[in-house]
């Protein structure tokens, strides 16, 4: 079994898809589903977006793989997430890729790039009504990205450097 | 001398976090649109003004490169092709800033259109002067603006309609539905929507 995984992973690597070019989707298509890659419409999703542990600070950053602001500031996620994760801190990657590009683009990059944060999809046509519940303020541009615990709530409809992200995660652990 | 260091240090720290936050600028219903004169894919220059019989304008701003964006292409030509006639016709006008996309040139620009059979201009905001003080922040994001005695008023901001998976399944037309009030001297049922959208590239 781990065998098989290990193959797969390699397959997948190989058949290398390129991360910001947003015009060019891969034509083909794997029948692999990852089993642990969870979507949700926005019912579903909520419960992300409201804490479920007093003592976390969450960090749900909205971005997709043909977002190439978003794909270019994962890596500064995943390094706040290792940084902080000792100091209860969760970083929760939301995907708005569409449906149909979920096992050609998706999880092959998913694959590719081994994120520790958790990736969750938001399949959830009705944006007029659930992006003013993610925040009132966002326009619907992504990168977006919500810091919260259970005293504190920020939103950010913007980009983000490793050092930025540090500085904004910073007062939610005081 | 240490409250001036705090004071100072509150400072700074106030001014970095309200530099990085989106501020409420750009258009809100009511405002009058500015017009302007932008680059069209067949080196013309277009302007609001050049439409003489216009009742109003359908501005879509949009690009090549998002998915979003390609995604509603086709419905953006069907608005132009329905309301032109009736004196709203689409003008499209690309944001983004084509180093940072080159897949969002003028010559790709053109090529997109040949392709796809746009009827409508689809023009440059060369220099990225337009799009920030209508206030667009995505690809597509549309202005629905009706022409009155002082001048081209935002009517509609928002989505074209309530699904970018499929044109089949939409339930709501926003921007069909404010044109069509409009058409009638009626107020825009819905007159401000939002959806995902691409970041517009600086």
């Amino acid at each position: 079994m781990n065998h098989m995984l290990i193959i797969l992973t390699v397959l997948f690597s190989l058949i290398g898809i390129t991360e910001t070019a947003e015009e060019d989707y891969p034509t083909t298509t794997i029948s692999q589903n990852m089993d642990d890659l969870k979507v949700f419409d926005f019912e579903g999703l909520q419960n992300y977006l409201s804490a479920k542990d007093k003592n976390k600070t969450y960090v749900i950053n909205f971005w997709a793989t043909w977002c190439a602001p978003c794909v270019k500031e994962l890596p500064y996620f995943e390094e706040l997430n290792a940084n902080f994760n000792s100091k209860n801190v969760e970083v929760i990657l939301v995907s708005l890729d569409f449906p149909n590009k979920i096992e050609s683009k998706l999880i092959p990059f998913l694959e590719k790039r081994n994120l520790k944060s958790e990736v969750v999809v938001l399949d959830d046509v009705k944006s007029n009504e659930w992006i003013p519940k993610v925040n009132e303020n966002w326009t619907g541009a992504i990168p977006a990205t919500v810091i919260y615990n259970e005293g504190l709530t920020k939103f950010y409809e913007r980009s983000f450097t490793y050092k930025e992200l540090e500085t904004e995660l910073k007062p939610f652990l005081k | 001398m240490k409250h001036t260091i705090k004071t100072l240090f509150a400072l700074v720290v106030f001014i970095a976090t309200t530099a990085f936050t989106p501020v409420g600028t750009g258009y809100d219903i009511g405002d009058i649109a500015t017009d302007f004169e932008l680059e069209n894919i067949d080196g013309k220059m277009v302007s609001m003004k050049d439409f003489k019989d216009a009742k109003g304008f359908i501005i879509v701003f949009t690009c090549n490169t998002c998915p979003y964006a390609v995604a509603y292409e086709d419905r953006v030509e069907a608005l132009n092709k329905k309301y032109a006639d009736k004196g709203y016709p689409v003008i499209a006008i690309m944001p983004n800033n084509t180093d940072v996309k080159p897949g969002d040139s003028m010559d790709k620009m053109r090529a997109r259109a040949k392709a796809k059979g746009f009827t409508f201009p689809y023009l440059m905001d060369k220099g990225q002067k337009i799009y920030p003080q209508y206030g667009a922040t995505k690809t597509p994001h549309v202005y629905v603006l009706e022409r009155t005695t002082k001048g081209h008023e935002v009517k509609y901001i928002g989505a074209i309609d309530d699904n970018y998976q499929d044109a089949n399944a939409v339930s709501k037309r926003y921007v069909e539905d404010a044109v069509d009030a409009l058409l009638v001297g009626k107020d825009v049922p819905e007159s401000k929507t939002r959806a995902i959208g691409c970041s517009i590239k600086v």
